[in-house]
């Protein structure tokens, strides 16, 4: 656990990263996090599947794995792992501040 | 040895559903964690990647003590087809998706998937019968080349 000061803001990290309180949470800190894992500039479809993601949590207490991201964001799968290299729904999941989803498919 | 899985290479031996399944679940999950992934499928595991077998794969209902079922009963005609319905329906409950769908998840994710040529020969395929996901049929030589430096999983 790690309290980082983040655009400005103090906000507290755990070992892999990911926002222990989602509500330390806006959109500079996402920026910043998201250059901190190479992907800059966020664009307009970055954006679309980080709202996506809080909105899930939001709803659900919990974010989607990449196969229900591909099938309710709007944005399909083959393009998530364009946008999100390295695994698009902890990658987003950790952008957008929320904790990392669990689930197997 | 470094701390994370880098890359990771599969191969798919069987053609009952718990015999695909587990390999599939891994590679898709390797891949939504960013690891590299690679699906080898050879002998009966071309059944998961053939065109016209793909949406046919049963659970195996004799010999099979996972099923808690006597093998006398899993004989009867029907009975693999009631077990493998029954599985079926379960994974639905879960959203777990069917082979066909998997493959083409999988496909989307990135993950190298190939077919054995051995078997391919053995059997008389062509790349042809394979879903359009399929990259390649290769030899067990080349597999090693593309799985070198990353961990091997045998199913």
């Amino acid at each position: 656990m790690t309290i980082d000061s983040i655009a400005g803001s103090s906000v507290e990290l755990n070992d892999e990263g990911f926002l222990t309180d989602p509500a330390q949470w806006n959109e500079d800190v996402a920026v910043e996090l998201a250059r901190r894992e190479g992907i800059d500039p966020l664009t307009e479809r970055h954006w679309e599947v980080l709202r996506f993601m809080r909105a899930e949590f939001e709803a659900k207490g919990t974010g989607p794995t990449v196969r229900l991201l591909g099938k309710t964001s709007g944005v399909p799968v083959k393009e998530l792992y364009e946008l999100f290299p390295k695994g698009p729904a902890k990658l987003a999941a950790k952008i957008a501040g929320i904790p990392k989803p669990r689930g197997c498919i | 040895m470094s701390d994370s899985i880098e890359k990771v290479s599969i191969i798919i031996s069987k053609g009952s559903l718990e015999g695909i399944y587990p390999g599939l679940i891994m590679a898709n999950g390797a891949r939504a964690e960013g690891i590299d992934a690679n699906l080898f499928f050879t002998f009966f595991g071309l059944d998961a990647i053939h065109a016209k077998r793909l949406n046919h794969i049963k659970v195996a209902a004799v010999g099979n003590p996972g099923m808690h079922m006597a093998s006398l009963v899993g004989v009867l005609p029907g009975m693999s087809a009631i077990a493998t319905h029954m599985m079926e329906k379960k994974m639905e409950q879960f959203d777990i998706p069917d082979i066909p769908e998997f493959m083409e998840l999988i496909g989307d994710t990135g993950c190298g998937i190939y077919a054995c040529k051995a078997s391919v020969d053995l059997f008389g395929f062509t790349k042809e019968d394979f879903i359009e996901q399929v990259n390649d049929v290769i030899t067990v030589g080349e597999f090693y080349d593309i799985a070198a430096g990353g961990e091997i999983i045998f199913t």
